[in-house]
């Protein structure tokens, strides 16, 4: 039995929950102060969205209890948790694209409500927490971070005494998350308890109070991450120590691998960005990064690369051949591999299992035989040691992509494609989305790749990630790229030079 | 060949009559279908309607009970289907279709013994005083109730859908019906329903043909309404007053076609017969296709099982 307290807004105690085969949740106890920012830490799989979706009434739990304020808590469904006084704004959207944001909030709330009354709620909320929003407007259009704080002011208008937000940075540009940061900040001044779930220690460190640290289901402590140096945290939250990879060797770097040039790339979409002046070239065994805050032409640029869009005056070589004209699978057949950020839809096939994943990017028929069947053997045992190599959380071969956490998806992606042995890997964004330990994994194998020889193209918004693993890193602001510079020469000021030359306007 | 002999009043008045089944059964299937259930068995539910309406109607001598009983029995049958497909998570195109056989030949079975009869009278409910304006009097205010009920339902669901909260839920679980679950709203008892009114007001529309428009049950009878009627709905592109047009352009070719026929215009018959559907799916086709603003096409979930996840 737990006793209500009056620092404690809300508490749980001994809190299992099994799911077939696995203990999602073992004998877990936590409490939440009044006002308090406090982290739920842990690595994919550790237990974090279940025990949120116990909270929120989403499910039930084996074992355990709850208490909000001085009452026993144990909500039926979300709407019983909803009308206690707890908020939850999830990592993929709960809203409905062809609606419009009025519709949306309006969904979420659950009274029978009038709407100039909700509107003018609405006005109030983005002017003091700075959620700017406009009501008419469909969600199919907006951004990420948009549609975020239509979540956030759906959450809002149940004046919740709790919030919980699960990894709301995954999605957010580092711009909209720093937006995000201080909205959070002034619902706790005005006294709103946050739960905040996620395995980014560097915004846990800069945003919370404390740190619950979750691993394998269970809590390994509760700690002051104010204390601690984001590295300490991680090695708890993994429970083993992290090591920074090392750059690919230099003395390896001698041919001229790639190279890609472009004077004037017009935008496709109305709302993206047109390319200027892009200019780089890669070395065998080299990785050249390539940062910026992403929506300044990382996907316009990747697209040019894969060969998805096919434009004049863009002049691209690959081992000293005009590649420029060739389509995305005759790019492949030649030795590059390609890993997009858009993990669904665009990276792999959602109803398609991870073994059919791995044949439709096979480049040189490496699975098929020469009258154009399957081999089902190699395909088979050479995805299972991507799932084994990458740790990839995950039923088996045979579970469909969309089954898979976003983190562990990716894992895949990035795998399946280094598996291949490319002789150039473009990548953007690998470790989006992806715990500490296993992004360390892909770094790693990233650089034992080029360690062989390859070159590689890291497409990134992690500046740290850039900066460990990459020797050459150019930015890319409103369409246009820096000059690469030497990252091992590179003085940090120099870098926060460009960047910040680069991306006056947003403000970093 | 004389084309005064076609009198336009009554022409109108009549391509009312030719519309309003369509225009009940499309209802009934836009709001099943915004709530995610793609229903084929529309058919199947309209025979139903018009076999038991029929029945009904003979057997207790009122036309008012008759049209009563069909709304009854095309909601029986899809009560069958809702079974089938929301419990069950049966595949809802092979069930619709298997719905529309079944109707068919259990309507043929019911009916058998009241082929020829003829039902009691329909009472007409003119309005008074516009029933009296000469020409727009015939035209549009003489009709039975069910005319005007069929408009006030077109606009009503209009409405529903666009203004009222169960209406906006009942769209959100047909947008997706994940995130509706996860919001707290009951996805299996809201298709229920609309598939439940979706077969009532195809029943009634079946009603309709057997007890008022023909008035006589043979077997067979709707030909191709049930199918029209969907069609109609995807080609609105889910919206009540355009669906109510695409009825009526097939109801007025369909009144002109057999006037055509009529006084011996030299078409062929197999032309002419076929006019109405290709007139519509054309009109329908342009209207759909030239996207007027708000028309965004097909609910997201249209026609998946939902399947509850933890």
């Amino acid at each position: 039995m737990i006793t209500a307290s009056d620092k404690f807004l809300f508490q749980c105690k001994a809190i299992s929950k099994s799911f077939p085969g696995v203990k999602a949740n073992e004998d877990i106890s936590l409490s939440v102060e009044k006002s308090q920012i406090h982290a739920l830490l842990g690595e994919n799989g550790a237990g974090k969205s279940t025990l949120v979706k116990i909270f929120y009434g989403l499910l039930q739990p084996d074992k355990g209890e709850m208490l909000l304020e001085d009452f026993q808590y144990q909500p039926k469904n979300p709407k019983n948790a909803r009308s206690s006084g707890i908020g939850m704004v999830f990592q993929h959207f709960s809203l409905f694209e062809p609606l419009t944001v009025l519709e949306n909030v309006l969904l979420g709330l659950d009274l029978q409500v009038n709407k100039t009354e909700v509107e003018q709620n609405v006005s109030k909320l983005s002017e003091v927490y700075g959620l700017e929003i406009k009501l008419s407007s469909f969600i199919g259009d907006l951004s990420a971070g948009e549609r975020q704080r239509v979540e956030i002011i759906r959450a809002l208008l149940q004046e919740p005494k709790l919030l919980i937000m699960d990894e709301p940075t995954s999605v957010l540009t580092p711009f909209e998350a720093e937006n995000l940061f201080s909205t959070l900040r002034k619902l706790s001044d005005n006294g709103t308890s946050i739960l905040y779930i996620s395995h980014k220690l560097q915004e846990i460190a800069e945003l919370c109070d404390t740190a619950t640290v979750l691993r394998k289901g269970e809590v390994i402590g509760e700690y002051d991450p104010k204390l601690m140096s984001p590295k300490e945290l991680g090695e708890i939250m993994v429970g083993q120590p992290l090591t920074t990879p090392n750059r690919p060797e230099t003395e390896k770097r001698k041919e001229k691998l790639f190279s890609f040039s472009a004077e004037k790339v017009e935008s496709e979409t109305q709302f993206g960005v047109t390319l200027k002046n892009i200019d780089f070239e890669v070395s065998t065994s080299e990785i050249l990064g390539i940062g910026g805050v992403a929506g300044n032409g990382q996907d316009e640029l990747m697209q040019l690369l894969i060969g998805e869009r096919i434009q004049n005056g863009v002049f691209i070589h690959f081992k000293n051949n005009d590649i420029s004209q060739l389509n995305p699978r005759k790019r492949r057949g030649l030795g590059i591999a390609f890993g997009p950020e858009e993990r669904l839809g665009h990276a792999a096939v959602s109803q398609l299992s991870l073994l059919e994943n791995s044949l439709v990017t096979d480049p040189k028929n490496k699975f098929t035989d020469y009258s154009g069947f399957i081999k089902f053997e190699t395909l088979h045992d050479y995805t299972k040691g991507v799932i084994e190599k990458f740790n990839v959380k995950t039923t088996g071969v045979k579970a469909v992509a969309g089954s898979l956490s976003g983190g562990n998806l990716q894992k895949f992606v990035v795998g399946r494609e280094i598996e291949q042995r490319p002789i150039l890997f473009i990548v953007n964004q690998p470790t989006w989305g992806v715990d500490a330990l296993s992004a360390t994994n892909i770094r790693e194998s990233l650089v034992a790749l080029a360690n062989k020889g390859a070159g590689i193209i890291l497409i990134s918004q992690d500046l740290d990630e850039l900066l460990e693993i990459s020797n050459k890193v150019a930015f890319l602001s409103e369409g246009t790229l820096s000059k690469p510079i030497d990252t091992e020469e590179a003085v940090i000021s120099e870098i926060g030079a460009i960047m910040g030359g680069l991306t006056e306007k947003e403000a970093i | 060949m004389d084309f005064s002999e076609i009198n336009i009043p009554i022409l109108i008045a009549s391509l009312i009559v030719t519309a309003t089944p369509l225009i009940l059964a499309a209802l009934g299937e836009l709001i099943a279908e915004k709530s995610g259930v793609l229903n084929l068995g529309v058919e199947g539910m309209m025979i139903i309607g018009a076999v038991s309406g029929f029945i009904i109607g003979v057997e207790t001598g009122s036309a008012l009970l008759g049209i009563i009983g069909s709304a009854v029995g095309g909601a029986l049958l899809s009560f069958l289907f809702a079974f089938i497909v929301l419990v069950m998570k049966a595949n809802q195109v092979a069930s619709g279709l298997a719905l529309t056989i079944f109707g068919l030949g259990i309507a043929a079975l019911l009916g058998h013994p009241y082929t020829g009869i003829a039902p009691p009278q329909f009472q007409s409910f003119s309005l008074p005083v516009l029933e009296d304006i000469p020409i727009i009097g015939v035209m549009f205010f003489q009709h039975d109730f069910v005319v005007y009920f069929s408009i006030l339902a077109s606009i009503a669901t209009w409405y529903f859908l666009k203004y009222s909260r169960r209406g906006l839920v009942l769209r959100s679980i047909g947008e997706n019906h994940d995130v509706a679950h996860s919001l707290g709203y009951k996805v299996i008892a809201t298709r229920f329903g609309s598939i439940l009114f979706g077969g009532a007001l195809a029943g009634l529309g079946g009603g309709y043909l057997s007890l008022v428009r023909v008035p006589q049950w043979t077997e067979g009878m709707t030909a191709g309404a049930g199918w029209i009627a969907l069609a109609l709905v995807v080609f609105s592109g889910w919206h009540p007053f355009r669906l109510i047009l695409g009825a009526y352009i097939f109801g007025g070719i369909t009144i002109l076609q057999l006037n055509l026929q009529a006084i011996g215009v030299n078409i062929n018959i197999a032309i002419l017969s076929m006019a109405p559907y290709l007139a519509t799916i054309i009109a329908l086709v342009i209207i759909s296709v030239s996207r007027i603003q708000g028309n965004k096409g097909a609910p997201g979930s249209l026609g998946v099982s939902f399947v509850k996840v933890t």
